[in-house]
């Protein structure tokens, strides 16, 4: 800073700069201590209630003054609800943005995009109810894990979409110019030289996209329900699923309930958290992906 | 041209043949995946629609200007005045407190902190939005909601005489004020996740002009980057109020569900749609069933309208929006 001015910054210049440059110093603070508040409160209470009995036992048979229980059931229900989400709007996902990035042309590409960027924006608890009103008793399927993956699934795919196709935007031209010259088809590029290039990024998307549904209570109220005992089918019956284990727990007015709520929500969030710190180690190690 | 068998020309042609049919069949069928984001919103809407149509021919006008919520009861007795009013009250509370925070950071990260931090904390806000909704609530209930009381008891001493600040028992906790603050946190990392976005596209020569030109740290970002970045903020805050608007779990578990229309925002209770279905979809009936519906389609049309107006702006300023991108 050798400019002429720096003497002659009036002092009041200088006095707003100060104060609104700390302002906005101070807006920083203030976002972060939520997040340092969340963390903090949730370790120390989740802590004390959390243990191996708790991640192995189920809700059957255990009162409402009852201490004991777990999770077991709600956490098989969570893995097998996210595997089937994951199993539909994963390949569905990568051939959207495909579409998008390497065949779409003109008007119908455009509204794609479009619609893929307003349905991020569809409240979970309208996927749930469409779910329901579509599935559980639109066809008669009634209340279930895959009812569950069915909604998770209309949540994730949109998120997948848009980091998928961010990724596949990264990739050279060159690399796909290349594989033509060698006389590859374009689809045998698209899968087997612009794919494994943008796998890394691809992969860090789904993992947040996974953490993001994982912690989704509202659509499995609509679709899952919610039981005490260990179902492990995902076709039959009512399941539960850990976000909404937390949701059931914390609405109990006893102090013993509340507990396994904390404990849920301790290992919710640490699974969550776990998820997404490792998705972006994932493509910090790489070369192709953002930042 | 030396001369081919012409078998190996059949051959090689036949080749050709079949790699085209596999193209065009791999295009088709992404293709295909893309039409299947524009029948799932369509679908969305359709089937909500029928759905609801019976609790819409039930209530009828009533649906919009009606309060109380007793769908299963006969006469049946619905509708969302109440409801809708506790939805946009919260929203636009939340608002009024997270964005001034949020593109506050925002500036301060892409303009003011060195490039390292800007990251590392910029990574932080991000996990913000990681956290699940249902721990928010929790969180809000136990640890949120005691700590709120002192600051809504402060506001209504102080300027308790504005009816928006007023408890008139003397009451707090579980209030709509309550749940704003926690719909603000759960907001707040996505419109500063898209305002960083938008800041880091105003061009560097704008900045450093106004630098140049003798301006103050201030003064450049109130003179090239606010000027510049104006319609990706208003796009920025719209997005988050369609978050904002359809946000469930947290206020279904923070808020004491009253069906009011009230502005005294710090007196415990209120309601919104997406909390109301949470809350009344285990124990209601078909019919209560239908209702839900019915008012969970009115979210979807309000929170669909947000959003591609949100949309829209911040496609016009130019910019792909930050959201989903890793």
């Amino acid at each position: 800073m050798t400019a002429i001015g720096v003497g002659r910054i009036s002092r009041r210049r200088r006095v707003t700069n100060t104060i609104l440059c700390s302002l906005l110093g101070l807006a920083v603070l203030v976002a972060l201590a939520p997040l340092v508040a969340v963390l903090v409160y949730t370790v120390q209470r989740g802590y004390h209630a959390l243990s191996p009995h708790f991640l192995t036992r189920s809700m059957r048979g255990v009162g409402p003054l009852d201490k004991g229980g777990g999770a077991y059931h709600a956490i098989i229900g969570t893995a097998e609800q996210v595997l089937i989400a994951g199993l539909l709007a994963v390949p569905l996902g990568l051939l959207v943005a495909i579409y998008i990035v390497e065949y779409g042309r003109g008007t119908l590409r455009s509204v794609v995009r479009f619609l893929v960027d307003v349905m991020t924006g569809v409240p979970s608890i309208v996927a749930g109810l469409f779910i329901f009103a579509f599935w559980v008793v639109g066809l008669h399927k009634g209340f279930s894990g895959l009812a569950a993956g069915l909604a998770l699934a209309v949540l994730m795919l949109p998120v997948v979409v848009r980091s998928s196709e961010e990724m596949l935007k990264l990739v050279p031209d060159e690399l796909r110019e290349a594989s033509y010259a060698l006389g590859v088809p374009r689809w045998r590029t698209i899968l087997s030289v612009v794919l494994p290039t943008a796998s890394a990024g691809i992969t860090t998307g789904v993992m947040l996209a996974v953490a993001r549904v994982a912690g989704e209570t509202a659509p499995l109220l609509l679709t899952a329900f919610g039981t005490d005992g260990v179902n492990r089918s995902p076709f039959k019956g009512a399941q539960s699923g850990l976000p909404l284990y937390v949701f059931t727990q914390a609405g109990s007015a006893f102090d013993v309930a509340v507990r396994r709520a904390w404990a849920g929500a301790l290992t919710l969030i640490v699974f969550v958290l776990l998820l997404t710190v490792i998705a972006r180690a994932v493509t910090a190690r790489s070369r192709v992906g953002v930042d | 041209m030396t001369a081919v068998d012409p078998p190996a020309l059949a051959r090689s042609a036949r080749r050709r043949r079949a790699t085209r049919r596999a193209d065009t069949a791999f295009r088709l069928v992404t293709l295909g995946s893309g039409l299947v984001v524009v029948v799932l919103i369509v679908a969305i809407g359709v089937f909500l629609f029928v759905h609801a149509t019976p609790a819409f021919r039930k209530a009828g006008s009533s649906f919009f200007t009606e309060k109380a919520w007793f769908p299963d009861n006969s006469p049946a007795r619905f509708g969302i005045a109440a409801l809708a009013f506790g939805t946009v009250l919260s929203s636009i509370v939340a608002l009024v407190l997270a964005v001034p925070v949020a593109v506050g950071s925002a500036l301060f990260l892409t303009e003011l902190a060195p490039r390292r931090l800007g990251r590392v904390v910029g990574y932080l806000l991000d996990l913000l939005a990681a956290v699940p909704s249902v721990v928010y609530g929790l969180w809000g209930i136990y640890y949120l909601v005691p700590r709120l009381k002192p600051v809504e008891q402060w506001l209504d001493r102080t300027v308790g005489f504005i009816p928006l600040f007023h408890s008139r028992a003397g009451i707090y906790g579980r209030s709509l004020f309550a749940a704003s603050v926690v719909l603000a946190i759960m907001i707040l990392p996505i419109i500063a996740a898209i305002s960083r976005e938008i800041f880091r596209q105003v061009p560097r020569a704008d900045r450093e002009a106004a630098l140049a030109l003798g301006a103050t740290r201030w003064e450049a970002i109130r003179l090239a980057v606010l000027p510049y970045s104006r319609g990706g903020i208003v796009g920025a805050v719209m997005l988050g109020l369609g978050r904002a608007l359809g946000e469930t779990i947290a206020i279904a578990m923070v808020l004491a569900a009253a069906f009011k229309v009230d502005f005294h925002i710090l007196e415990p209770g209120g309601n919104t749609i997406a909390a109301n279905i949470a809350t009344k979809f285990g124990l209601s009936g078909g019919a209560g069933r239908d209702a839900l519906v019915a008012s969970g389609l009115v979210l979807f049309a309000i929170t669909l309208a947000v959003n591609v107006v949100a949309r829209g702006v911040v496609y016009r300023t130019g910019l792909a929006a930050a959201e989903g991108k890793p």
